[in-house]
């Protein structure tokens, strides 16, 4: 096969005593750590949120140094190949979560050709390899498609094309699936599948669904936040003896799914209906033609006291019709309405609802919490809607306080919403959907893949809140891709696909219909 | 970003153009659009009658057909391009001091000014312009690869910025009729936006840096060829002004901005 | 056996004139972000009322929001060159988007962000305070100030082309000046400008 081993024999990664610590930060990400990585080994490289591992492959990438746009200071030796670890050459190639940010270009094969051209390579063989890439990759479409129209697994395989083209001894991918949904991510798995049986580049893997890349390496290295390797063997090995500690710490270990306290879902009466509705996905920049209609025929309810969930792959309108049913976003057409208690505060269709009335009763998560975040400190975060709702400042502030020692925000009370970790913000910007209902939650909560990027520690208590709240009568809506949430917490499924909703599930509640 | 609003029936290049010689703008160099597009917009600027103006709107507008550019393109751009003739019709009728005439010769001039540009853009793609410049203008490259970097991003940012809007909402902030409100509420929105711009930006600053951007001089996978129509064309625009100018001097109609 | 891999906090990142690939990508996504909203903002307007085609003094007192970019570009990336850069990236990204200007957009917004530029090199890039950044914000405005009236206002007698232009001048001075100045600081309280000199604010 004419792509065996053109990516040369993989590079030999050592590590001794080294350490980071990004600027302007009191702690170390990583301290200490000890590895060697020796040509060609595939490695998964585990630890629980906030343990570095990202800042370890940017080290290896060569991107901390001064011209990098990491800034901080290191300590102790990192060498790739024997020297100082440096992007010059194009010898290590990385692939990021978020292939958007990734693609540079508007064409597909310029963009594969984008790295070849920093590199310097001639034009003539420029084109070549570009095709050599796209074939390695399996891209479905040719050199000139639109780099916007492709789906979320298309992109990161284009991305992979790119890093693939520059020959790289050392592979280093950080979360390839993260953004995608399951079809993409098992694209991209099976890319990484088939690269790895004809590369003999050197891989560095750093991924959560840890159960579904286990086969792709030999070794694992596992780090704790501010220290080293703390463990470190094949993948069997390291699960049997610390797979208990692992999971505890937060990190995602095959067999050891988190169990969250759950239970049964009292059910309750409609509170909001969408009745034939169509809906359209938002118009995509620059094209002036209307986006066409993505689901059509939709009835849907949600009840009191159930969690409903919305699944489907990306792009197939569970986002869309997500924020219809709370009253975010009006359907192409059919209406979403309240019933029910909802329906006594106000009959009109949610979309018609004065702000402020639909912050009561529906709050709405979004998947990025910073985009719902309108105040300068946590604490004014979370007295921002009651104040809004007409409290005064001693309620206000009494509720605020009593949702920060409820979330445990309180030790950050007075600190900018946006510094605060991945994990904090997620917790912040659920509390601000629940400080906006009377009773300190809203009648409805909508939430956009709320478990997203979560550890185990923080899932388990984000799934064991959403149950409290079902419990309390509340409806609660997802839109997720994760099966173990939806095992543990959905009582309807509806699978959002080809134009139409479709129920897939229902357990056992108290109203069946 | 796909350029489709302003280039649908761009050809990739290598493959055949549609209909040769009525799209023979799409493969005229952009670089050798834009200096025509400028030098002609600025030379017209002395000028402020409208038979200059008049005669280089008439024949750029007659390269219309030939350009290639798609009919529904031609549609989308006629609007904002009519509604500033219009506009500025409007406004020299009203607030100026030529009456009726003078404003419709300033309808016109104005739409010669803008007119050659709004042909280049809409025949060129961005990424041969940003490869035009940098390959023949001798633009610093970093910067224009850097550009077209943050163009294709735009879509995303419209995306959260939708997103955006949307969350303001769940958190019950809405303008209703409130002016003020409204300005607080966006600049909210602006920030937020930006905050998440800033980091998309970096997150793709750091791809680059991995693909090693700026570690040496980079070599060009596409070519920007410039041939004997490209020179034709820079010359042509002078020459047209030339023209203009002469033709509105033999009918006595010269206006000059000073004198 | 510590290394830092920067200077520490304090000292200015690497030379003023080294540009890194964040310093010029940040700076065209900040031109092509706020271009965005503004363009979708001003055709909202538009669409809902003809204010702005036919009220120039409506369009005069807004004029200060295309400026923004450059004003906002300088003061966040503080290096040579960033204020025509993002200048630039907010034309471009017009341009994109269809305007009846066409590639003539980029000639304006080279001029508007050379301007401002300008005004950051009187101060020898040193001085990114509220005064400075109202300065460059007029000095953006001077540009489409003298050109609205040369190429859409040409019948207008004088004293209402100069009208006209010191409206924009104000205008500029106040949304792109003040408001890019306080937009900085904002940005750096939220920590969102870690990598650059400006996150001390």
């Amino acid at each position: 096969m004419r792509t065996a081993n053109h990516d040369g024999a993989g590079a030999r990664v050592e590590l001794s005593g080294w350490g980071w610590r990004h600027a302007g930060r009191a702690e170390y990400a990583l301290r200490g750590v000890d590895l060697v990585i020796e040509p060609g080994e595939r490695v998964l490289l585990l630890g629980s949120s906030g343990a570095g591992k990202s800042t370890l492959l940017h080290a290896l990438a060569g991107l901390t140094g001064p011209d990098g746009a990491l800034t901080g200071e290191e300590e102790g030796r990192l060498l790739v190949d024997g020297q100082p670890a440096n992007r010059r050459r194009g010898a290590v190639g990385l692939v990021a979560q978020d292939p958007e940010s990734q693609l540079v270009m508007a064409r597909a094969g310029d963009d594969v050709a984008f790295g070849l051209e920093n590199l310097g390579v001639p034009r003539e063989r420029i084109w070549a390899r570009v095709d050599e890439a796209l074939a390695r990759v399996g891209f479905p479409h040719g050199r000139h498609h639109p780099t916007a129209a492709l789906s979320g697994g298309e992109k990161q395989r284009l991305v992979i094309a790119g890093v693939l083209a520059m020959r790289p001894r050392l592979l280093l991918l950080d979360e390839p699936t993260a953004n995608l949904d399951p079809a993409g991510a098992r694209l991209v798995r099976g890319v990484l599948a088939r690269l790895l049986a004809d590369t003999g580049a050197t891989l560095v893997l750093v991924e959560h669904r840890v159960a579904d890349v286990v086969d792709l390496v030999d070794r694992v290295v596992v780090v704790e936040p501010g220290g080293g390797v703390v463990a470190d063997g094949a993948p069997r090995t390291v699960f049997a003896d610390h797979g208990r500690t692992l999971a505890e710490r937060g990190v995602w270990v095959p067999g050891v799914d988190p169990a969250p306290r759950t239970g049964r879902a009292p059910g309750g009466p409609a509170l909001v209906e969408a009745v034939r509705c169509a809906l359209r996905a938002p118009a995509p920049l620059g094209r002036r033609r209307r986006a066409a209609t993505v689901l059509r025929d939709v009835d849907v309810t949600v009840e009191a006291g159930s969690a409903t969930a919305l699944t489907g792959a990306n792009g197939a309108g569970k986002s869309t019709l997500l924020t219809a049913l709370a009253g975010l976003a009006k359907p192409a057409a059919g209406q979403v309405l309240p019933r029910g208690p909802l329906a006594d505060a106000d009959p009109r269709p949610l979309v018609r609802w004065p702000a402020r009335r639909l912050a009561r009763h529906v709050g709405t998560v979004f998947q990025h919490a910073e985009d719902q975040f309108v105040t300068a400190t946590v604490r004014d975060e979370l007295r921002f809607a009651p104040l809004r709702a007409g409290a005064d400042e001693a309620e206000a502030a009494a509720r605020a306080d009593e949702l920060l020692d409820r979330m445990r925000l309180a030790h950050l009370a007075d600190k900018h919403p946006y510094t605060l970790s991945g994990g904090e913000k997620r917790r912040l910007s659920v509390a601000t959907a629940l400080s906006s209902g009377p009773r300190h939650a809203p009648d409805v909560l909508v939430l956009d893949e709320p478990t997203f990027g979560q550890d185990t520690r923080t899932w388990v208590e984000l799934v064991e809140l959403l149950d409290g709240l079902r419990a309390q009568g509340r409806a609660i809506v997802l839109a997720t891709h994760d099966p173990l949430l939806l095992h543990h917490l959905a009582d309807v499924e509806l699978r959002v696909a080809d134009g139409a909703v479709t129920e897939v599930l229902r357990t056992g509640t108290e109203n069946t219909r | 970003m796909n350029s489709a609003p302003l280039t649908e029936t761009a050809p990739p290049p290598g493959r055949s153009r549609p209909g040769g010689v009525r799209s023979w703008l799409l493969g005229v160099n952009p670089a050798a659009k834009l200096i025509t597009a400028v030098v002609l917009s600025l030379g017209l600027i002395p000028a402020v009658d409208p038979v200059t103006g008049g005669v280089v709107l008439a024949v750029t507008a007659a390269v219309v057909p030939f350009s290639g550019i798609g009919r529904s393109t031609l549609l989308v751009l006629s609007v904002p391009f009519l509604l500033m003739g219009v506009s500025t019709g409007v406004v020299n009728l009203l607030y100026g001091q030529e009456g009726a005439w003078g404003a419709f010769g300033a309808a016109v001039r104005l739409l010669a000014i803008a007119l050659p540009g709004l042909l280049a853009a809409a025949s060129s793609d961005p990424t041969d312009l940003a490869d035009a410049l940098v390959q023949r203008l001798r633009v610093p490259e970093r910067p224009a690869m850097g550009v077209l970097a943050a163009l294709r991003l735009a879509p995303l940012l419209a995306d959260q910025w939708r997103t955006v809007t949307l969350a303001r909402r769940a958190r019950g902030l809405e303008a209703g009729r409130n002016p003020l409100a409204a300005l607080s509420i966006f600049l909210g929105k602006l920030f937020a936006l930006l905050v998440r711009a800033i980091r998309t930006g970096t997150l793709l600053a750091t791809a680059m840096d991995a693909r090693a951007f700026g570690t040496g001089p980079r070599s060009h996978a596409r070519v920007s060829r410039w041939r004997t129509a490209d020179t034709l064309l820079v010359v042509a625009g002078p020459l047209l002004l030339g023209a203009a100018y002469a033709v509105s001097a033999h009918l006595g109609t010269l206006r000059l901005l000073f004198g | 056996m510590t290394s830092p891999a920067a200077p520490r906090p304090g000292h200015d990142r690497t030379t003023p004139l080294h540009w890194r690939t964040v310093d010029i990508v940040v700076s065209a996504v900040i031109g092509v972000a706020v271009g965005l909203v503004f363009w979708l903002w001003s055709a909202l307007w538009s669409a809902t009322t003809g204010l702005f085609a036919f009220f120039p003094p409506a369009q005069a007192v807004l004029y200060g929001m295309w400026l923004v970019p450059g004003v906002l570009g300088g003061l966040v990336i503080r290096k040579p060159g960033a204020a025509l850069l993002t200048s630039l990236a907010a034309a471009s990204l017009e341009m994109l988007l269809g305007t009846g200007w066409g590639v003539s957009v980029l000639v304006s917004g080279a001029l508007q962000g050379l301007l401002s530029e300008l005004t950051f090199l009187a101060f020898r890039y040193r001085h990114w305070g509220m005064g400075v950044a109202v300065l460059a914000g007029v000095a953006g405005g001077i540009s489409p100030a003298i050109r609205d009236n040369l190429t859409s206002h040409i019948t207008w007698p004088l004293s209402h082309q100069v009208t006209y232009g010191v409206i924009v001048l104000i205008s500029a001075g106040v949304i792109a000046g003040a408001g890019s100045r306080l937009l900085t600081t904002r940005l750096a309280a939220a920590g969102a400008l870690a990598p650059f000199p400006s996150a001390r604010g």
